[in-house]
Order: C-alpha cells, then structure tokens, then sequence
C-alpha cells in the first residue's frame, strides 16, 4: 500500500518527502539504537522524537517513512535534514498505539481478512 | 575492484545535529559501487552506532572504511576515556549515557551490541585514559 493511501485514510500531515511510496509494515519505538536494528527497509517508524538524528536513522534504515505520533513536528534543524536526505514526515494527533491499530485495521480491509 | 576503495571522515564531538552524516555518506558510495543492499544495510547501522558512540562518549574521532573484493572494513577510533568494562558494555541495555543524550533517543545500551550484531567480525582495543579503536568488517558475498 501506497503512503498516500494510508496518509488519506488516516489524515495524516506530511512534513517532508514524497508520500508516493509503498511501504511494508510498522515499527514504533522512540529510542534510536533499538529503531536503528530494528525498523525494516520499507517500514513505516512511529514515534515522538522529532530531532536530525530521527532523519539519520530513517535514511540509514530505509524506512519508506517516518510517522510522528500525538501531533509532535519536527524540529528545525531535523526538517532541514529530511528535505536534504528526502525522507518521508508525516505527522498524526493520534498516538502510537492508535496509529498502529488503525493501520492493522486498514491492513486487515485492505488485505480482505 | 581492482584496488581498495577508501573513504575517510572526522567525526566531530557533541554535534549531534550531524551525526550519522558519515555513515549516510558511506551508504551512499557504497550504492554507487554496487554493494548488495543488505550488506550496506549492515555496514551503516554498525557504522551509525559506532559514530554515535564517539560523538557521546569520546569527543569524536576518525571512521575509515575500506572497501576491497571480499569485505568493508571499518575502522573507528578516538581518544575518548576507553572503556572500562567490555564484556560489560556489550550487554543489551547496559549504558553510561547521561540524561540529556537519552533524552534525545540514545542510550538504549544497544549501540556496541548492535556493532557485533550486523557485522561479521568486530574487535575492541581500549585503554583506559588513552581511547578506544573499534575494527569491523562485513563480508561481501
């Protein structure tokens, strides 16, 4: 499923990057190290931390794009690196959890289950 | 490859606005020499780690990277505080981060864990007062 898809359903705000890509799966986590080995190439990362090092970890991992959770933005300094590295912000009032139920459910429909 | 590829960086101390600049670069050259996009994967988050490492704990150093035929190697190297207790410092959630670098999402105690994880040998020379030189390598296969 396309980002754009799911940023629609979820009416999500993208902060940076293009939403047109696919992505696979979900990882939500706020400390680095653990998103650096576990966040999969083409997942989406959920979290609140909003700083450059966010951006390092997304372009290093892959990630098809970031989703910061409970309306948190991102900082000055980490919006310039995602515009220079091209990854993909979006930002949801949700939190995390519910940000990952809603896409299980949108995986679910999506997937006919 | 008819000769080494070697790429070679200052890591700059308490920038953390700009860590993981070397290893994005690295991952990017790495690409454009035509490495399996898993093993780069590999040699960034250990990379990235190693970095990170340097700029919280040691006032920055030099990452090198070499790339031959059969493996990158990447070496790192500072003239931080050492480390006084390897083995314990290689256990999952084992951290000295302070406060303030936590709270920027560090200090998990995943950093040198995650070294050994991703790559295929890891080797730690430290000394107490003097600093700590890290080798990796990630074979090509």
């Amino acid at each position: 499923m396309k980002i754009s898809d799911l940023s629609a359903f979820l009416e999500l705000r993208v902060l940076s990057g293009d939403p047109c890509r696919e992505y696979d799966g979900v990882y939500s986590g706020d400390f680095l190290s653990r998103a650096m080995s576990r966040v999969k190439a083409d997942n989406l990362w959920i979290t609140i931390m909003n700083n450059p090092n966010v951006i390092a970890v997304a372009s290093l991992t892959d990630a098809a794009a970031v989703i910061l959770a409970e309306g948190v933005t991102l900082l000055p300094d980490a919006q310039n690196a995602a515009g220079k590295k091209d990854v993909c912000v979006l930002t949801s009032p949700l939190s995390a959890y519910e940000l990952c139920v809603r896409i299980h459910e949108l995986q679910k429909s999506h997937a006919g289950v | 490859m008819a000769e080494n590829v070697v790429f070679h960086f200052d890591i700059d101390g308490e920038d953390f606005s700009s860590a993981g600049g070397a290893s994005v670069t690295v991952k990017k050259k790495l690409r454009q020499l035509g490495i399996d996009s898993e093993q780069i994967r590999r040699v960034a988050i250990a990379m990235y780690e190693g970095e990170i490492n340097m700029v919280i704990h040691a006032s920055g150093g030099t990452a090198d990277v070499i790339v031959s035929d059969h493996e990158i190697t990447i070496v790192l190297a500072d003239h931080g505080p050492g480390i006084p207790d390897v083995s314990l410092a290689m256990q999952e959630g084992y951290s000295t981060a302070r406060d303030h670098i936590r709270s920027l999402g560090f200090g998990a105690g995943m950093g040198l864990p995650n070294m050994k994880k991703y790559t295929d040998s890891m080797k730690i020379e430290t000394e107490l007062g003097r600093g700590t030189t890290i080798t990796m390598t990630v074979n090509i296969t």
